[in-house]
């Protein structure tokens, strides 16, 4: 499994990335987790707002920071 | 609204704490025991039916609505957008950009980007509570024009050559990114954005509002009128120079300026300096020049201080 974590360096950003650390460690699944802070990247995944969330390609969402346990539901 | 909050608070001062009715010491207390409460729980019931309506909208949703769009209607939709839309100037960049991406002309994003902080739930909730809805009413509806005007002059001005980070259109049509959310998970999710805001304003409204009552109690009526000349034609233009530094602190800045009106400051120039303080944000500036040449960005700033400006003197001559 593959998370990424969409956001240009923002406070809310790192927020995230620390909550689906969290969220991953609490269901104890194997996955990568990836910040991605290039804004040309953040482009491709058709986000206007950060940070997003991207697991296995897909953004379930953005503009919100989810908690460990939201994001633990979504894996 | 608050006429039992009223009648509480001052018999909690002038009987409970025994200060005299009509003193400046009790007509103070009071007024800042009363101003308090009353912005604090406007705030909160604000606030939280603002983020919880905003929660069923998203930047997404709006860039494929505004697909496609022509020049000044888009500009009225994306101005209109910016009211329901939740917007953080932290995501200023990836909102220019996919835009771009999409197509829509840089003025309609741009009546986005002036209208959504102008339109922020603190200000709005602060200008209730302080002024009730008639001026911010206006309030609202002067935002949204000079948010249209301004987005459709700097559209017209053809500037996309200062856009600094190539952007390549897509082709075709965008999908719509879908998230579904419960309506508990909405409620709930507003209920703790509230409470973050609430947080972090809650010790300047009290600064705004102590200062405010102190004021209010000892400084003469005429205040404004006789030592800074309430009408005069520079009063405008300082209104909105110093609204510019004073971007993150509107909670504290609005309990101010309604009792520098109360002291003679007209009208016109306390909504030019309240859209000064939410629309002219110097960290927005700071994040955009990250893609936009400066020259487009004083732009931006010049056309937006400008329909401020305007404001403020019509106001100022017609009330």
């Amino acid at each position: 499994m593959k998370i990424e974590i969409l956001g240009t360096g923002c406070a809310k950003c790192i927020s995230l990335y620390e909550n689906a650390k969290k969220a991953v460690a609490q269901k104890g699944v194997f996955a990568e987790i990836v910040k991605v802070e290039d804004i040309m990247q953040i482009m491709n995944y058709g986000v206007t707002s950060t940070p997003a969330l991207v697991v296995d390609g897909k953004v379930l969402s953005s503009g919100r920071v989810l908690s460990a346990e939201e994001i633990g539901a979504l894996l | 609204m608050f006429d039992w909050w009223e009648q509480v608070s001052a018999v909690m001062v002038f009987d409970g704490l025994g200060l005299l009715k009509g003193s400046q010491l009790g007509e103070a207390v009071h007024f800042f025991l009363y101003d308090t409460l009353k912005i604090y729980m406007l705030l909160v019931a604000i606030i939280f039916g603002v983020s919880f309506l905003r929660t069923y909208f998203n930047t997404e949703k709006v860039r494929v609505y505004l697909q496609g769009k022509s020049e000044l209607s888009g500009n009225v939709l994306a101005a209109l957008f910016g009211i329901i839309t939740p917007f953080c100037s932290c995501s200023a960049i990836p909102l220019f950009l996919g835009f771009m991406q999409a197509r829509i002309p840089m003025g309609i994003t741009f009546s986005f980007l002036i209208s959504a902080p102008l339109n922020n739930e603190i200000a709005i909730a602060m200008l209730f509570g302080l002024f009730g809805w008639k001026v911010t009413a206006i309030y609202i509806g002067f935002g949204l024009l000079v948010a249209i005007l301004g987005g459709f002059i700097i559209g017209k001005c053809k500037l996309e050559k200062y856009v600094l980070i190539p952007v390549t259109p897509m082709s075709g049509d965008l999908e719509e990114v879908h998230i579904r959310l419960h309506v508990m998970k909405r409620i709930n999710d507003a209920w703790v954005y509230t409470k973050d805001i609430f947080i972090k304003i809650y010790l300047y409204v009290l600064i705004g509002v102590g200062m405010g009552a102190f004021i209010h109690g000892y400084i003469p009526a005429d205040f404004i009128a006789r030592y800074a000349g309430g009408d005069a034609w520079y009063a405008v233009p300082l209104a909105v120079l110093l609204g510019i530094p004073m971007y993150s602190n509107a909670a504290g800045v609005m309990p101010l300026v309604e009792v520098l009106t109360s002291k003679g400051m007209l009208l016109g120039s306390a909504l030019s300096f309240m859209m000064a303080v939410t629309a002219l944000s110097l960290p927005e500036a700071m994040i955009l020049k990250r893609i936009l040449h400066v020259k487009l960005i004083g732009l931006f700033f010049g056309i937006v201080g400008f329909g401020i400006l305007l404001v403020g003197y019509v106001f100022n001559a017609i009330l």
